[in-house]
């Protein structure tokens, strides 16, 4: 069958009511999640892994996307009415989406950014589904080497590549590495780091951590900073509808934005907001209307939004076909496989394609969706910043606990939540990046598994890592991703890489 | 974080922190090697085996110790804005509240403490306002979650009410 078949018959499966229902839920939870600052798709879908558990699984997937696309589209909401970016890919969209909000044009910025989301999560979402089937095929001819490599290429990116330091990003992976071997040994059956603790022998809960990072962690550190008194959310005023000038300056941003946010998504090359930083850039570069840049101009808004949504699309290509996950929620989705005992990859396509395109098909109705849940209810959204902020925390760490709770009720699970949070809360005091550490667990195991098949094939010769091209040009890419940064930071050049911050939560 | 260094003289003594965390993930090294070195003797004839890669991660951990005692020489680690310990305190003392009376208490009366308590660590102190409310929002939760979706939530008396 060709792509194109197969795309069909994903739409017929996307289209029945059940997976339509769970596709609406993940998007307005989404958008919510999305809105709301301090909560991100990561943690999000993370609690709704124990919730999801007796769900279907194509049902449950579709909702886990139909999250992190809302986020993408919820995040630039509060940042042009806020100028807090509601998740870390829309940092950008605050430098002139709230400039505008202010100037009285909140309503064309608003628009502007989701029908941008809405043309880049649709062509994004095509390439997926065209660009997938030949990716599938080179995995094919990967061995575990390969995957290893790759694997360490993703570490890298992911840890140090981006964010203001090397040294910290690499720390927090370890310390996921170190938490991921904790448990029985996969391949031999031993039980390692679990010191007779028998809550400890299935190895340390992929939401427990998630949540206690991101919710409980971030919720202290806000507490921590003291009552800065109410933010202020500006109001949407005049026609929320652009003008003819407003297209015209705009559907060009939101192709380039598209191209550009696309491939650095595919790339195992760390989080949306690279992908954002570049395109406002290339905006600022080739607008017409330079003096805007800094007060308000469109393009600004335009392009980075497009090119945070289709980042989004782009990381589900190698987490569908490798399996290799590469910012934090598409990790926690990687999870969620797991969770039915899917491992996604290459042989998924050729095993479940019904779940895989109904999955995918699935995303360009939930980014319909999301265009008519963003343009017209945006009135509702906003009201969703209007929270105060005791109740807003108040119930995150009640949800947060909810989903440790249902995926196991005992209180050494509650203990390590809390022991976690707390370590969150330090890591974000001085500056320690969060999504390594969640990546580092959840794809400890797989890479230790990799790593040990491919030894174990060359009798434990180290050398057989580099000694197939592929492998060896992954892992060279990898080293360069590590050096180069460091040398930057040296020379005193590290600024742009820690805006760059793969802060994702 | 800022990238701002510390210039003033007398910032140029080591960061204490920074070597509390470089203490920490030497100490994070010293359990991963005695835990895995009774495993030795597991490793089959490829010379891999489960202690390979805990041994390799405790490395890592040493090598990143000490890296993280050079830049606290050199006061490379950025400036820490000023954190305040109370409300950390409310928010911590009802997530152990929370994990203390779970299992006798229930999930609501626990629950909703920790709703109280975090509220209380924002500002809003009327712990005789907030417990009730919270105790009942998480009673619906709880009737939402473990009736509908049969979350497997503890109960305790208030839960047994409705059981």
């Amino acid at each position: 069958m060709t792509t194109f078949e197969f795309l069909l018959q994903g739409l017929l499966a996307a289209a029945q009511p059940l997976n339509l229902l769970y596709a609406l839920i993940g998007v307005t939870l989404g958008t919510a999640v999305g809105v709301l600052p301090g909560i991100g798709p990561a943690l999000t879908v993370a609690l709704l892994l124990p919730v999801t558990y007796r769900l279907d699984p194509t049902g449950s997937l579709i909702m886990f996307a139909g999250i992190y696309y809302g986020g993408m589209y919820g995040g630039s909401t509060t940042s042009i009415l806020l100028n807090t970016p509601g998740e870390s890919a829309s940092i950008v969209t605050a430098l002139e989406g709230n400039k505008m909000a202010r100037a009285g044009r909140g309503g064309p910025a608003l628009a502007t950014a989701a029908i941008g989301s809405f043309v880049a999560g649709l062509i994004a979402t095509l390439l997926l589904a065209f660009i997938a089937p030949y990716i599938v095929k080179l995995a094919l001819v990967f061995g575990p080497r390969e995957y290893f490599a790759l694997m360490v290429l993703a570490f890298v990116t992911v840890s140090s590549a981006f964010g203001d330091s090397t040294l910290r990003g690499l720390t927090s992976l370890f310390i996921g590495l170190a938490f991921s071997v904790v448990g029985i040994d996969q391949l031999t059956g031993q039980n390692r780091l679990s010191f007779g603790i028998p809550d400890l022998l299935d190895g340390i809960e992929v939401t427990t951590m998630a949540v206690a990072m991101f919710a409980i962690g971030e919720t202290l550190f806000i507490a921590a900073q003291g009552d800065k008194g109410p933010d202020k959310v500006e109001a949407v005023r005049g026609s929320i509808w652009m003008s003819a000038q407003d297209w015209a300056r705009s559907w060009k941003a939101w192709l380039r934005g598209t191209l550009i946010g696309f491939p650095i998504g595919a790339m195992p090359a760390g989080g949306a907001e690279i992908g954002t930083f570049l395109s406002y850039a290339t905006e600022k570069r080739l607008t017409k209307h330079p003096e805007e840049f800094g007060n308000g101009a469109i393009e600004g808004v335009a392009g980075p939004e497009a090119a945070n949504n289709a980042s989004a699309a782009g990381t589900l290509v190698p987490l569908l076909t490798l399996g290799l996950p590469t910012t934090a929620t598409a990790a926690i989705m990687l999870a969620g496989f797991q969770q039915y005992g899917l491992q996604p990859g290459p042989l998924l396509f050729a095993t479940n394609p019904q779940l895989v395109w109904g999955l995918i098909a699935s995303l360009l109705i939930a980014n319909l969706m999301l265009l008519v849940l963003n343009l017209p209810l945006v009135g509702l959204w906003v009201k969703l910043l209007t929270i105060p902020k005791p109740w807003l925390y108040a119930g995150i760490l009640l949800f947060a606990t909810l989903g440790t709770i249902g995926a196991n009720p005992s209180v050494f699970e509650l203990g390590m939540l809390l022991t976690f949070g707390l370590l969150g809360y330090a890591m974000r005091i001085f500056g320690y990046p969060i999504a390594p550490v969640v990546v580092g667990l959840i794809l400890g195991p797989l890479a230790e598994q990799q790593l040990r098949r491919s030894l174990a094939i060359s009798q434990g010769d180290v050398t057989t890592l580099v000694q197939s091209p592929i492998a060896a040009g992954l892992l060279l890419l990898a080293a360069l991703a590590l050096i180069i940064p460091l040398i930057l930071r040296a020379r005193g050049r590290g600024e742009v890489l820690s805006q760059m911050a793969a802060s994702e939560d | 974080m800022s990238l701002d260094n510390k210039t003033s003289t007398e910032q140029r003594r080591p960061d204490r922190a920074a070597l509390a965390i470089a203490a920490v993930l030497a100490a994070i090294a010293a359990v991963i090697f005695l835990d895995v070195s009774r495993l030795k003797e597991m490793a089959g004839y490829s010379q891999v085996g489960p202690a390979t890669v805990p041994n390799w991660i405790a490395f890592a951990l040493i090598g990143l110790a000490i890296w993280t005692v050079v830049e606290a020489f050199r006061g490379d680690f950025p400036e820490r804005e000023k954190q305040e310990f109370g409300p950390v305190i409310w928010i911590v003392a009802g997530l152990a509240a929370q994990m203390l009376l779970l299992t006798t208490a229930g999930f609501s009366i626990a629950t909703g403490i920790l709703f109280a308590l975090t509220a209380a660590g924002f500002g809003k102190r009327k712990l005789w306002i907030t417990i009730p409310v919270g105790i009942l929002l998480c009673l619906v939760i709880w009737l939402i979650f473990a009736g509908l979706l049969q979350l497997s939530l503890p109960a305790g008396p208030l839960e047994h009410l409705f059981l």
